[in-house]
Protein backbone atom coordinates (compact mmCIF):
# COMPACT_ATOMS: atom_id res chain seq x y z
CA UNK A 1 0.00 0.00 0.00
CA UNK A 2 1.85 2.80 -0.96
CA UNK A 3 -0.78 6.32 -0.40
CA UNK A 4 2.05 8.84 0.44
CA UNK A 5 5.55 9.53 -0.07
CA UNK A 6 7.82 11.99 1.40
CA UNK A 7 10.74 13.32 0.01
CA UNK A 8 14.18 13.56 2.28
CA UNK A 9 16.77 15.55 0.88
CA UNK A 10 19.61 13.00 0.36
CA UNK A 11 22.25 15.34 1.91
CA UNK A 12 20.99 15.97 5.12
CA UNK A 13 21.80 13.26 7.73
CA UNK A 14 19.00 14.45 10.70
CA UNK A 15 16.28 14.35 8.21
CA UNK A 16 17.20 10.76 6.54
CA UNK A 17 17.65 9.43 9.79
CA UNK A 18 14.05 9.44 11.28
CA UNK A 19 12.79 8.80 6.96
CA UNK A 20 10.69 5.85 8.06
CA UNK A 21 9.14 7.61 11.81
CA UNK A 22 7.03 10.17 9.61
CA UNK A 23 4.29 7.74 8.56
CA UNK A 24 4.73 7.49 5.35
CA UNK A 25 4.20 4.53 3.13
CA UNK A 26 7.38 4.95 1.36
CA UNK A 27 10.36 7.81 1.28
CA UNK A 28 12.22 9.55 -1.44
CA UNK A 29 15.64 10.01 -0.36
CA UNK A 30 16.32 13.04 -3.11
CA UNK A 31 19.79 12.97 -4.75
CA UNK A 32 18.33 15.86 -7.23
CA UNK A 33 16.61 19.08 -6.51
CA UNK A 34 17.38 19.18 -2.88
CA UNK A 35 21.24 18.76 -3.44
CA UNK A 36 23.76 21.52 -4.61
CA UNK A 37 25.89 20.26 -7.59
CA UNK A 38 28.81 20.20 -5.57
CA UNK A 39 27.23 18.07 -2.86
CA UNK A 40 26.44 15.68 -5.23
CA UNK A 41 28.71 13.10 -4.33
CA UNK A 42 28.76 12.76 -0.71
CA UNK A 43 24.64 12.83 -0.97
CA UNK A 44 25.18 9.35 -3.30
CA UNK A 45 27.61 8.43 0.14
CA UNK A 46 25.17 9.41 2.32
CA UNK A 47 22.30 7.76 1.17
CA UNK A 48 23.88 4.72 0.15
CA UNK A 49 25.26 4.07 3.66
CA UNK A 50 21.76 5.41 5.20
CA UNK A 51 19.98 2.73 2.84
CA UNK A 52 22.54 -0.14 3.67
CA UNK A 53 22.85 0.53 7.27
CA UNK A 54 19.41 1.67 8.34
CA UNK A 55 17.18 -0.07 6.08
CA UNK A 56 14.09 1.61 6.74
CA UNK A 57 11.64 -0.86 7.84
CA UNK A 58 8.10 -0.88 6.82
CA UNK A 59 8.50 1.93 4.48
CA UNK A 60 9.52 1.40 0.92
CA UNK A 61 12.65 3.35 -0.08
CA UNK A 62 13.05 5.25 -3.60
CA UNK A 63 16.07 7.21 -4.63
CA UNK A 64 15.13 10.00 -7.21
CA UNK A 65 18.56 9.73 -8.78
CA UNK A 66 19.65 13.32 -11.02
CA UNK A 67 18.48 13.54 -14.91
CA UNK A 68 19.69 11.38 -17.61
CA UNK A 69 20.72 15.15 -18.86
CA UNK A 70 23.79 15.93 -15.77
CA UNK A 71 26.88 14.17 -15.79
CA UNK A 72 25.64 12.69 -12.03
CA UNK A 73 23.03 9.89 -12.78
CA UNK A 74 25.32 6.77 -14.09
CA UNK A 75 27.35 7.39 -10.87
CA UNK A 76 23.96 7.67 -8.86
CA UNK A 77 22.90 4.61 -10.22
CA UNK A 78 26.08 3.06 -9.43
CA UNK A 79 25.88 3.61 -5.89
CA UNK A 80 22.31 2.87 -5.28
CA UNK A 81 21.37 -0.50 -7.56
CA UNK A 82 23.30 -2.47 -5.77
CA UNK A 83 21.17 -1.90 -2.71
CA UNK A 84 17.86 -2.78 -4.04
CA UNK A 85 15.99 0.49 -3.17
CA UNK A 86 11.93 -0.27 -3.86
CA UNK A 87 12.20 1.91 -6.67
CA UNK A 88 14.28 4.24 -8.72
CA UNK A 89 12.84 7.48 -9.85
CA UNK A 90 14.25 9.52 -12.98
CA UNK A 91 13.54 13.20 -13.33
CA UNK A 92 12.43 14.89 -16.51
CA UNK A 93 11.36 11.46 -17.73
CA UNK A 94 10.13 12.56 -21.43
CA UNK A 95 10.09 9.58 -23.90
CA UNK A 96 10.73 5.89 -23.97
CA UNK A 97 13.96 6.82 -25.19
CA UNK A 98 14.75 7.77 -21.21
CA UNK A 99 13.27 4.41 -19.93
CA UNK A 100 15.03 2.66 -22.64
CA UNK A 101 18.76 4.03 -21.68
CA UNK A 102 17.84 3.62 -18.14
CA UNK A 103 17.22 -0.30 -18.77
CA UNK A 104 20.24 -1.09 -20.16
CA UNK A 105 22.36 0.68 -17.65
CA UNK A 106 20.06 -0.95 -14.97
CA UNK A 107 20.16 -4.32 -16.69
CA UNK A 108 24.27 -3.58 -17.01
CA UNK A 109 24.51 -3.34 -13.41
CA UNK A 110 22.15 -6.08 -12.60
CA UNK A 111 24.35 -8.37 -14.06
CA UNK A 112 27.47 -6.69 -12.35
CA UNK A 113 26.16 -7.17 -8.77
CA UNK A 114 24.47 -10.61 -9.31
CA UNK A 115 21.29 -9.26 -8.93
CA UNK A 116 18.16 -10.53 -11.14
CA UNK A 117 17.98 -8.79 -14.19
CA UNK A 118 14.79 -6.41 -14.74
CA UNK A 119 14.00 -6.44 -10.51
CA UNK A 120 14.65 -2.74 -9.86
CA UNK A 121 11.72 -0.74 -10.94
CA UNK A 122 11.46 2.41 -11.96
CA UNK A 123 9.01 5.29 -11.53
CA UNK A 124 9.48 7.68 -13.90
CA UNK A 125 8.91 11.40 -12.79
CA UNK A 126 6.74 13.62 -15.54
CA UNK A 127 7.42 17.40 -15.37
CA UNK A 128 7.40 18.57 -18.59
CA UNK A 129 5.17 19.01 -21.40
CA UNK A 130 6.64 16.52 -23.75
CA UNK A 131 6.91 13.96 -20.84
CA UNK A 132 2.99 14.53 -20.47
CA UNK A 133 2.30 14.37 -23.75
CA UNK A 134 4.33 10.98 -24.30
CA UNK A 135 3.25 9.81 -20.72
CA UNK A 136 1.94 6.04 -22.35
CA UNK A 137 5.00 5.62 -23.90
CA UNK A 138 6.85 5.95 -21.09
CA UNK A 139 5.04 3.97 -19.05
CA UNK A 140 4.94 1.01 -21.63
CA UNK A 141 8.45 1.10 -22.32
CA UNK A 142 9.59 -1.44 -20.40
CA UNK A 143 8.24 -3.67 -17.45
CA UNK A 144 10.23 -1.56 -15.06
CA UNK A 145 8.27 1.04 -15.13
CA UNK A 146 5.91 0.68 -12.13
CA UNK A 147 4.39 3.45 -11.76
CA UNK A 148 3.99 7.35 -13.14
CA UNK A 149 4.54 10.39 -11.57
CA UNK A 150 3.45 13.87 -11.83
CA UNK A 151 6.01 16.63 -11.17
CA UNK A 152 3.92 19.83 -10.71
CA UNK A 153 6.52 22.41 -10.23
CA UNK A 154 9.00 21.91 -13.73
CA UNK A 155 5.97 20.95 -15.26
CA UNK A 156 4.35 24.43 -15.16
CA UNK A 157 8.02 25.98 -15.53
CA UNK A 158 7.76 24.18 -18.75
CA UNK A 159 4.38 25.27 -19.70
CA UNK A 160 5.16 29.06 -18.91
CA UNK A 161 2.80 29.87 -16.04
CA UNK A 162 2.20 30.41 -12.94
CA UNK A 163 1.98 27.10 -10.12
CA UNK A 164 -1.03 28.10 -8.08
CA UNK A 165 -2.33 26.15 -4.66
CA UNK A 166 -5.80 25.53 -6.98
CA UNK A 167 -3.40 23.89 -9.46
CA UNK A 168 -5.37 24.30 -12.19
CA UNK A 169 -2.45 24.98 -14.42
CA UNK A 170 -1.55 20.79 -13.68
CA UNK A 171 -5.10 19.83 -14.21
CA UNK A 172 -4.94 18.22 -17.98
CA UNK A 173 -1.78 16.64 -17.09
CA UNK A 174 -2.83 15.38 -13.86
CA UNK A 175 -6.03 13.65 -15.92
CA UNK A 176 -3.46 12.48 -19.00
CA UNK A 177 -1.17 11.27 -16.64
CA UNK A 178 -3.58 8.94 -14.57
CA UNK A 179 -5.47 7.97 -17.84
CA UNK A 180 -1.97 6.93 -19.55
CA UNK A 181 -0.91 5.05 -16.69
CA UNK A 182 -3.88 3.29 -15.87
CA UNK A 183 -3.75 2.36 -20.03
CA UNK A 184 -0.56 0.87 -19.39
CA UNK A 185 -1.22 -0.97 -15.81
CA UNK A 186 0.79 1.21 -13.81
CA UNK A 187 0.07 2.83 -10.64
CA UNK A 188 -0.01 6.91 -10.64
CA UNK A 189 1.20 9.64 -8.41
CA UNK A 190 0.73 12.99 -7.75
CA UNK A 191 2.56 16.01 -7.06
CA UNK A 192 3.31 17.58 -3.41
CA UNK A 193 0.96 20.00 -2.52
CA UNK A 194 4.08 22.53 -1.71
CA UNK A 195 2.59 25.57 1.15
CA UNK A 196 3.91 23.20 3.87
CA UNK A 197 2.27 25.71 6.67
CA UNK A 198 -1.57 25.20 4.77
CA UNK A 199 -3.25 22.27 5.88
CA UNK A 200 -6.57 22.78 4.97
CA UNK A 201 -5.09 23.12 1.54
CA UNK A 202 -3.23 19.60 1.45
CA UNK A 203 -6.33 18.27 2.54
CA UNK A 204 -8.45 19.65 -0.74
CA UNK A 205 -5.27 18.88 -2.95
CA UNK A 206 -4.95 15.27 -1.83
CA UNK A 207 -8.43 14.52 -1.71
CA UNK A 208 -9.01 15.89 -5.32
CA UNK A 209 -5.87 13.53 -6.72
CA UNK A 210 -7.93 11.03 -5.37
CA UNK A 211 -10.84 11.94 -7.07
CA UNK A 212 -8.98 11.99 -9.80
CA UNK A 213 -8.05 8.42 -9.59
CA UNK A 214 -3.68 8.96 -8.57
CA UNK A 215 -2.99 6.27 -6.31
CA UNK A 216 -1.18 8.13 -3.68
CA UNK A 217 0.14 11.61 -3.36
CA UNK A 218 3.79 13.14 -2.17
CA UNK A 219 4.82 15.54 0.25
CA UNK A 220 7.92 17.39 0.87
CA UNK A 221 6.34 18.08 4.29
CA UNK A 222 6.29 15.69 7.06
CA UNK A 223 3.09 17.59 8.33
CA UNK A 224 1.03 16.83 5.46
CA UNK A 225 1.88 12.81 5.37
CA UNK A 226 -1.03 11.94 7.46
CA UNK A 227 -3.53 14.46 5.54
CA UNK A 228 -2.40 12.21 2.50
CA UNK A 229 -2.98 8.92 4.27
CA UNK A 230 -6.46 9.57 5.08
CA UNK A 231 -7.37 10.77 1.57
CA UNK A 232 -5.74 7.88 0.26
CA UNK A 233 -7.87 5.05 2.64
CA UNK A 234 -11.23 3.75 2.20
CA UNK A 235 -13.50 5.56 4.43
CA UNK A 236 -15.61 3.34 6.87
CA UNK A 237 -18.86 3.96 4.65
CA UNK A 238 -17.20 2.85 1.48
CA UNK A 239 -15.39 -0.54 3.30
CA UNK A 240 -19.26 -0.94 4.69
CA UNK A 241 -20.09 -0.33 0.88
CA UNK A 242 -17.67 -2.82 -0.68
CA UNK A 243 -18.48 -5.83 1.17
CA UNK A 244 -22.38 -5.20 0.64
CA UNK A 245 -21.58 -5.41 -2.90
CA UNK A 246 -19.27 -8.75 -2.26
CA UNK A 247 -21.85 -10.23 -0.33
CA UNK A 248 -24.54 -9.80 -2.57
CA UNK A 249 -22.86 -10.99 -5.74
CA UNK A 250 -21.81 -13.68 -3.74
CA UNK A 251 -25.22 -14.89 -2.44
CA UNK A 252 -26.85 -14.33 -5.76
CA UNK A 253 -24.39 -16.95 -7.34
CA UNK A 254 -25.04 -19.29 -4.91
CA UNK A 255 -29.34 -18.90 -5.63
CA UNK A 256 -28.30 -18.67 -9.59
CA UNK A 257 -29.14 -14.69 -10.03
CA UNK A 258 -27.42 -13.06 -12.91
CA UNK A 259 -28.68 -9.46 -12.20
CA UNK A 260 -28.27 -8.41 -8.67
CA UNK A 261 -29.28 -4.99 -7.08
CA UNK A 262 -28.60 -3.59 -4.15
CA UNK A 263 -30.52 -0.63 -2.33
CA UNK A 264 -31.96 -0.64 -5.70
CA UNK A 265 -29.11 -0.22 -7.89
CA UNK A 266 -28.17 -2.75 -10.19
CA UNK A 267 -24.42 -4.31 -9.30
CA UNK A 268 -22.06 -4.57 -12.51
CA UNK A 269 -18.79 -5.82 -13.20
CA UNK A 270 -17.00 -1.96 -12.74
CA UNK A 271 -18.74 -2.00 -9.19
CA UNK A 272 -17.68 -5.38 -8.33
CA UNK A 273 -14.58 -4.54 -9.23
CA UNK A 274 -14.14 -1.09 -7.50
CA UNK A 275 -15.31 -2.98 -4.20
CA UNK A 276 -12.99 -5.85 -4.73
CA UNK A 277 -10.36 -2.85 -4.82
CA UNK A 278 -11.77 -0.96 -1.93
CA UNK A 279 -11.61 -4.41 0.26
CA UNK A 280 -8.24 -5.37 -0.97
CA UNK A 281 -6.83 -1.62 0.00
CA UNK A 282 -8.98 -2.03 3.54
CA UNK A 283 -7.30 -5.58 4.20
CA UNK A 284 -4.01 -4.18 3.56
CA UNK A 285 -4.63 -1.16 6.22
CA UNK A 286 -5.81 -3.44 8.80
CA UNK A 287 -9.66 -2.37 8.23
CA UNK A 288 -10.88 -5.15 6.80
CA UNK A 289 -13.96 -7.25 8.07
CA UNK A 290 -11.67 -9.27 10.70
CA UNK A 291 -10.68 -6.46 11.98
CA UNK A 292 -14.06 -4.75 12.32
CA UNK B 1 45.34 6.04 -1.59
CA UNK B 2 47.32 9.23 -1.59
CA UNK B 3 45.68 12.66 0.39
CA UNK B 4 47.43 15.46 -1.98
CA UNK B 5 45.15 18.00 -1.20
CA UNK B 6 42.60 19.69 1.34
CA UNK B 7 39.15 18.19 1.82
CA UNK B 8 36.06 18.98 3.76
CA UNK B 9 32.65 17.29 3.94
CA UNK B 10 29.54 17.32 6.22
CA UNK B 11 28.69 20.15 7.97
CA UNK B 12 28.28 21.26 11.59
CA UNK B 13 24.15 20.61 11.43
CA UNK B 14 23.06 18.76 14.55
CA UNK B 15 23.00 14.93 13.43
CA UNK B 16 25.91 15.14 10.95
CA UNK B 17 30.05 15.65 11.85
CA UNK B 18 32.10 17.98 9.70
CA UNK B 19 34.74 16.27 8.30
CA UNK B 20 38.42 18.15 7.32
CA UNK B 21 41.27 15.81 6.43
CA UNK B 22 44.44 16.98 4.60
CA UNK B 23 48.32 15.20 3.80
CA UNK B 24 50.28 14.52 6.24
CA UNK B 25 53.87 12.77 6.20
CA UNK B 26 53.49 11.16 9.42
CA UNK B 27 51.10 8.59 9.62
CA UNK B 28 47.38 8.70 9.87
CA UNK B 29 46.29 11.14 13.08
CA UNK B 30 42.88 11.86 13.98
CA UNK B 31 41.68 14.93 15.62
CA UNK B 32 37.68 14.33 17.36
CA UNK B 33 35.89 17.08 18.45
CA UNK B 34 32.24 15.11 19.84
CA UNK B 35 29.55 15.99 22.54
CA UNK B 36 30.06 12.38 23.32
CA UNK B 37 33.35 11.66 23.47
CA UNK B 38 32.96 9.42 26.43
CA UNK B 39 30.29 7.41 25.83
CA UNK B 40 31.31 6.79 21.60
CA UNK B 41 34.87 8.52 21.39
CA UNK B 42 36.50 5.14 20.85
CA UNK B 43 33.75 3.81 18.57
CA UNK B 44 34.35 6.96 16.20
CA UNK B 45 37.98 6.72 15.85
CA UNK B 46 37.57 3.09 15.13
CA UNK B 47 35.16 4.38 12.48
CA UNK B 48 37.20 6.30 11.23
CA UNK B 49 40.43 4.30 11.24
CA UNK B 50 38.14 1.45 9.14
CA UNK B 51 37.32 3.73 6.68
CA UNK B 52 41.09 4.77 6.46
CA UNK B 53 41.58 1.42 5.80
CA UNK B 54 39.57 0.56 3.44
CA UNK B 55 40.69 2.96 0.73
CA UNK B 56 44.56 2.91 1.95
CA UNK B 57 45.54 6.09 3.36
CA UNK B 58 48.42 6.12 5.15
CA UNK B 59 49.62 9.34 5.70
CA UNK B 60 46.67 12.25 6.55
CA UNK B 61 45.63 14.14 9.55
CA UNK B 62 41.94 13.63 9.58
CA UNK B 63 39.94 16.62 11.78
CA UNK B 64 36.31 15.33 13.05
CA UNK B 65 33.40 17.58 14.90
CA UNK B 66 30.84 15.30 15.32
CA UNK B 67 27.35 16.89 15.97
CA UNK B 68 25.92 13.68 17.12
CA UNK B 69 26.29 11.95 13.35
CA UNK B 70 25.35 7.59 13.23
CA UNK B 71 28.02 5.92 12.62
CA UNK B 72 26.64 5.51 8.44
CA UNK B 73 26.84 9.39 8.36
CA UNK B 74 30.46 9.50 9.94
CA UNK B 75 31.97 6.83 7.59
CA UNK B 76 29.92 8.57 4.74
CA UNK B 77 31.90 12.13 5.24
CA UNK B 78 34.84 10.40 5.99
CA UNK B 79 34.52 8.60 2.45
CA UNK B 80 33.51 11.77 0.86
CA UNK B 81 36.97 13.97 1.99
CA UNK B 82 38.89 11.01 1.29
CA UNK B 83 37.36 10.85 -2.48
CA UNK B 84 37.62 14.50 -2.76
CA UNK B 85 41.40 14.67 -1.12
CA UNK B 86 42.97 12.00 -3.35
CA UNK B 87 45.03 12.44 -6.15
CA UNK B 88 42.84 12.78 -9.60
Amino acid sequence: MRRSMLFLPGSTPNKIINGDAMGADAIILDLEDAVSPEEKDAARILVRNAIRDLGFPGVEVIVRINALDTPYWQEDLDEIVPLKPDLIMPPKTASAKDVRALDVYLTKLERASGMAVGGVGLLPLIETALGVENAFEIASASQRVKALFLGGEDLSADLQCRRTKEGNEIDYARKRIVCAARAAGVEVYDTPFTDVNDDEGAVRDAEYARSLGFTGKASISPRHVDPINRAFSPSTAEISHAYEVVDAITAAKAQGRGVVALHGKMIDAPVVARAERVIAAAEALGLGREAR
Amino acid sequence: MKIVKKATAGTLESGDVYVELSPSDSGNEIELQSAVLLQFGDAIRESAQDVLRQFEVENAKLKLIDQGALDCVIRARIETAVLRGKEA
